[in-house]
């Protein structure tokens, strides 16, 4: 909680000020009726129409203080309150983009979207709510107990009554009811599961006429939640007349006890209808204080999702002098194991091999060889468990992640585009690429025998996650934003399989001419777009099979002749 | 399929007459707890003011000592008026409860009913999350607005009316005072309330703007990573969140504004009643016990109009998320005019029974040939997707389609099964034109295995069942085994019995086509439609996939939209597609020789997808 109260300070004039005002403004309610009993037992008695006057003209002054307390406090809280959420959600991004991959896949991409925009903004409303309500129910009832008790202590003791009683029946109703909703909470789950279920699967519900089996499906649970939240309602239903209950009691037993006072003399009829004003306040601040424990905890609840972000430390740590440039492009793995955090066994295996600056590496082996997690490993994406990963004469650890990423261009499998331009896309790469450089690298990439058929070229829009190209284009386009890294590595994993393999081979004589001097990494399905490359790893279940050149390879690897036999029979029968 | 990103949604109905008419509608079964609810909520609201009324004769009794026995009968109406208010409250929020959970139950079964009769072109065109949404958050709004909303303003009104009336039969002068005070704070609604609405609009769109910044910044995370792109991105990211934090300031100023507003404004005018009716009283034109009546009531009148104003906000959000409910349930469903219907013989044969023009009924056995006859499709009428395709395909054929991309492929298949309408044209299946047998039964002769596996919550067996829902274990098995599934299903932790997590998310992708066969395989279907699977699946798996395929296919007519060139070369005939038209077709050995788009394809010259 230390951690996020330090986004208040920006406003913490405003977070004191708001219960300030709101006090202000609860005493100017609680001041009006006492004026007002004034006014019935002293003005009415004696007949004194400049003592009434007078007060009357006091009261509205004091009413119209409260208004502007009141407004003033409403503009202080919500500055408060969503200064305080900005802050945050400022917070929450930041560390998002310092997290390791691992500490990505730890929280999936759909609940971080949730922490950073539904969290946050409930803890700017109930922040809002606590500094306004948290006080003024309190004060409210502190206050009117006081009045009550000056005007008359004797009859103040109803309250002893009164106030146990609400209390109760308002903790009763809550702790029975909270179990019933989470329940009704599950059922709606079950209920969205089933719709979420039909939207995404609508072709094979519809394919194998189960309509009717879906709709019964559904029918179970729509009923299921209709009973259980009818039974949740049920119980909160209690709520409102009880407490009117209550607080009429309350007013009867006042009239009553109080009756007999004023018939005895000892009380004043102005003080009793104030004192009745009293009780109605002092009841309703106990609901609100009611209300507000609900916010709370809905509240409480974001803080600690938040929490669990900004508490997580980012698995990749910077070493304090790092180096900042990567002397050359050579590549070596020396006993390297790796496993991912929280898992036993180790997807990478006494993995041993170097290649030299310059050089083409190719990477083949089936699903789940650990190809992938092999190359993530060189600009740090994941950090080693075991032995250590070098590049250019010194091990990833040392560099600058900053300087290192930016000369390890890495083009993703599962790779995104973003809404923008081709060139804004491109600018990723670099931020200053001029469009003679974005061309050139569209080029090598052979993407711009596409690009340059758009109108608008450069400037053509891309839709949310390049959704408007096809999966070629996509991974075309990808490369070229590595390219413009001007990297001295560059790894490529499984970047062109939808690539047909006329324009694969294409990009792979662009790299081979136009790329001179940086290493270049290839994971590929295919054993055409890596088989000439200067060295090929076979991997095999998290270990290197073999290493060698695709003649070698042909001789030694049993793995690497499956595959490649595999694959020629279809070129050879076509 | 991704649609247009969701705008932040309208707060307000077009038409709302209409749709709390058509609302309105479905308290027809539940008349009673309506006509109840209403009522209970009505002389639960006149019984409080009764109660309140009670005071002034009490307070009137006690000052000028008029004995006690008026005293104690007033004290006893009170305590009457008391327990029906709290009895009435009760009930009527109690049946309330019930009209709107059943409503709400009701639309939401109706709903989703429609929604499976909807063709599967109103999927392409509605954006998955917006239907959700239409799903949770519009019923939701309509609930609350069901539950408390339509309580509280007949609350309101039944209050502001008899307060008013108490008020004026107690002091004409003084309700006055009133009449022009309430007039002063429904202005301050009005304008306080407009510029919270103004305010929450800005509000909205800050949010939906960042959020949308969010989704793509979080999906795109670990490119943001590889590129060194954090930096640039919180510096954006920050713009917006600071343009949502004045926005969201300022809505929330104005929408809570209006507390602290109408509450002194009813303190003042507690303060002029005090101060007019202390003077009215030395005139000896009323009672203390009036004043104190009439205070109170100063304080019940003001309440609802700030409550008023509230729910007028959430009622006409309900109206307008009501009215997407309703134009959800309008959608056309999908045709289905069929009299041809799918009949089997005690021997286990199917037919399809035919109705002649003269009552006669003629038997036509199920063997899936398949004729497409000058067929012309659209999804929309402008943009013509397939032209004049003409095809056949013999009982036990396989047909393959190539092309790239867009070619028309996907199309075609989802023309068999009657996904969309043809717009031209006729296919025939067993001689019998499609659109005159009935969906149910042309579909349950076919079955489909998507690129996109989709599977459902519930067993590995469930979901190998969901192709025959009275399958016995045995055939379910079977099915595996045909798929090649069986073996990695036997390894599963609880083999047959695995529970899959939504969309079958803790299978690898090449299980997850496995049992998509097996699916496939336990539905027996005369007809096989393939869509094959274009991510890379490793060596092993492909191969035990394209075996399984190659099982299911014997001896049914299968089409097959083919990705990978590999697995065409066996077809009886490939049609090769482009541009909606079908350019070349023969099996694989003509082709070759007709070195045309099909050669060029093979020998890599051209690009597939």
């Amino acid at each position: 909680m230390k951690k996020l109260l330090k986004h208040m300070r920006k406003y913490i004039f405003f977070a004191l000020l708001c219960p300030v005002l709101m006090v202000l403004e609860v005493l100017a309610d609680i001041y009006i009726p006492y004026l007002m009993s004034r006014i019935v037992d002293i003005g009415i008695v004696n007949q004194d129409i400049e003592y009434i006057v007078q007060l009357g003209l006091i009261m509205v002054v004091a009413a119209l203080l409260a208004m502007v307390f009141g407004i003033l406090s409403s503009h202080f809280g919500a500055r408060a309150g969503y200064g305080f959420a900005s802050g945050i959600r400022d917070e929450v991004f930041e560390k998002v983009q310092g997290f390791s991959f691992a500490n990505l896949d730890q929280f999936s991409v759909s609940s971080l979207i949730t922490r950073l925009t539904n969290d946050c903004n409930t803890i700017g409303q109930v922040t809002m709510m606590s500094l306004r309500m948290a006080v003024r129910a309190p004060f409210m009832m502190l206050f009117a107990l006081i009045m009550a008790l000056r005007i008359n202590a004797s009859l103040a003791r109803v309250f002893m009554v009164a106030i146990p009683v609400t209390a109760l029946v308002i903790v009763v109703i809550m702790i029975k009811a909270r179990p019933l909703f989470r329940k009704m909470q599950t059922c709606v789950d079950r209920v969205n599961a089933v719709i979420q279920e039909n939207l995404t699967g609508i072709r094979v519900v519809k394919s194998f006429n189960r309509q009717d089996f879906e709709e019964g499906k559904f029918k179970v649970r729509n009923d299921d939640l209709k009973n259980t939240a009818l039974k949740a309602i049920s119980l909160v239903i209690f709520m409102m007349p009880l407490l009117n209950l209550i607080i009429y009691s309350t007013i009867i037993a006042v009239l009553w006890f109080g009756g007999l006072q004023v018939t005895a003399g000892t009380m004043g009829g102005g003080e009793l209808i104030s004192f009745i004003t009293y009780i109605t306040q002092i009841l309703m601040s106990l609901m609100m204080m009611s209300f507000f424990f609900m916010q709370f905890i809905r509240g409480s609840a974001s803080v600690s999702r938040v929490l669990e972000v900004l508490n997580t430390e980012s698995e990749i740590k910077e070493v304090k002098e790092p180096i900042t440039e990567l002397k050359d492009g050579s590549l070596a793995f020396k006993n390297v194991y790796f496993r991912y955090p929280g898992s036993k066994e180790c997807i990478l295996k006494d993995i041993n091999f170097s290649i030299e600056t310059g050089e083409v590496l190719g990477i083949i082996g089936s699903t789940g060889s650990s190809k992938s997690t092999l190359v993530q490993l060189i600009p740090r994406l994941y950090d080693v468990s075991e032995g250590s990963v070098i590049v250019g004469g010194h091990d990833v650890r040392e560099y600058e992640l900053k300087a290192l990423r930016d000369q390890v261009a890495f083009v993703l499998q599962k790779n995104t585009l973003f809404s923008g331009t081709i060139r804004e896309n491109m600018q990723w790469g670099n931020e200053e690429a001029t469009d003679e450089e974005i061309i050139r690298a569209l080029k090598q990439a052979q993407a711009w025998e596409f690009v340059s058929k758009y109108e608008d070229g450069l400037d053509h829009r891309v839709e949310q996650g390049g959704s408007n190209f096809s999966g070629g284009q996509k991974q075309r386009l990808t490369i070229a934003r590595a390219l413009l890294k001007n990297p001295k590595i560059i790894i490529l994993d499984d970047s062109t399989s939808a690539v047909d393999m006329a324009t694969d081979a294409r990009i792979q004589q662009a790299f081979k001419e136009e790329l001179k001097g940086v290493t270049t990494i290839i994971i590929a399905q295919r054993i055409s777009s890596i088989q000439h490359a200067d060295r090929i790893l076979v991997m095999n279940e998290g270990k290197i099979e073999s290493f060698g050149k695709h003649e070698e390879l042909l001789e030694i690897s049993p793995v690497y002749r499956e595959i490649y036999e595999t694959q020629q029979r279809g070129v050879m029968v076509g | 399929m991704r649609g247009p990103k969701p705008g932040p949604m309208k707060l307000r109905p077009d038409n709302p007459g209409k749709t709390l008419l058509r609302l309105f509608s479905y308290f027809k079964f539940n008349k009673f707890l309506f006509i109840a609810g209403l009522l209970a909520i009505i002389i639960s609201s006149i019984a409080q003011i009764a109660a309140n009324a009670m005071l002034s004769p009490i307070i009137d009794s006690l000052i000028q000592g008029r004995g006690r026995a008026i005293f104690i009968r007033y004290i006893l109406i009170m305590v009457v008026m008391v327990i029906i208010i709290s009895l009435a409250q009760y009930l009527g929020s109690l049946f309330m409860a019930k009209l709107s959970q059943r409503t709400v139950h009701k639309i939401r079964e109706e709903m989703f009913s429609h929604m499976e009769k909807l063709p599967v072109s109103f999927f392409d065109r509605h954006p998955h999350g917006k239907l959700m949404s239409t799903f949770t958050n519009d019923v939701d709004m309509l609930n609350q607005a069901l539950e408390q909303s339509a309580s509280q303003v007949t609350i309101s009104v039944v209050t502001v009316v008899g307060t008013f009336a108490m008020m004026l039969y107690l002091s004409p002068i003084l309700t006055l005072v009133v009449v022009g005070m309430l007039i002063f704070m429904l202005l301050a609604v009005k304008y306080v309330g407009q510029r919270s609405a103004k305010n929450f609009r800005y509000q909205q769109a800050a949010l939906a703007d960042m959020n949308g910044y969010i989704e793509e910044m979080m999906s795109g995370q670990k490119v943001v990573k590889v590129f060194n792109y954090e930096e640039r991105a919180i510096d954006k990211f920050r713009k917006k969140n600071e343009e949502l934090r004045k926005a969201s300031t300022l809505a929330s100023t104005y929408g809570v504004m209006l507390m602290p507003i109408m509450g002194s404004l009813s303190f003042v005018l507690y303060a002029l009643v005090s101060m007019l009716g202390a003077l009215l009283v030395i005139k000896n034109r009323m009672s203390v016990g009036n004043i104190a009546a009439y205070l109170q009531y100063t304080r019940t009148i003001s309440r609802p109009i700030t409550q008023v104003s509230n729910q007028f906000n959430i009622l006409f959000a309900a109206l307008a998320g009501a009215e997407r409910i309703f134009n959800l349930m309008d959608e056309e469903i999908e045709a289905d005019e069929g009299d041809v219907s799918l009949v089997k013989d005690s021997e286990g044969n199917f037919y399809w029974r035919v109705p002649g023009e003269d009552g006669q009924a003629e038997m036509v056995p199920v063997r899936g040939y398949i004729t497409f006859e000058d067929v012309n499709f659209g999804y929309t009428l402008e943009k013509q997707v397939l032209k004049k395709i003409n095809l056949y395909a013999k009982p036990g054929q396989k047909i393959a389609f190539v092309g790239s991309t867009g070619a028309g492929k996907t199309t075609i298949t989802n023309l068999i099964n009657r996904f969309y309408e043809i717009n031209e044209g006729v296919i025939l299946y067993d001689g019998i034109d499609i659109r005159r047998i009935k969906k149910h039964d042309l579909r349950s002769t076919m079955s489909i295995v998507l690129q996109d596996v989709h599977l459902f919550e519930g067993t590995v067996a469930d979901n190998i069942r969901y192709g025959r829902l009275d399958a016995t274990d045995e055939e379910v098995v079977e099915a595996a085994k045909l798929a090649n599934a069986h073996y990695f299903i036997k390894n599963l932790p609880q083999g047959y019995e695995t529970m899959l997590t939504i969309d079958g998310q803790n299978l690898s992708q090449g299980e997850r086509q496995l049992l998509s066969i097996a699916r496939a395989a336990v539905a027996n279907p005369v007809i096989l439609i393939l869509d094959e699977a274009t991510s890379s699946v490793d060596t092993r798996t492909e191969k035990l996939i394209a075996e399984g395929m190659d099982k299911l296919m014997e001896g049914r007519t299968t089409f097959v939209i083919a990705h990978r060139l590999s697995t065409v070369r066996d077809a009886n005939a490939i049609m090769v597609l482009e541009g909606g038209e079908i350019i070349e077709r023969g099996d694989h050995d003509d082709l070759m020789e007709q070195k045309g788009h099909y050669y060029a394809l093979n020998t890599g010259a051209i690009e597939l997808e």
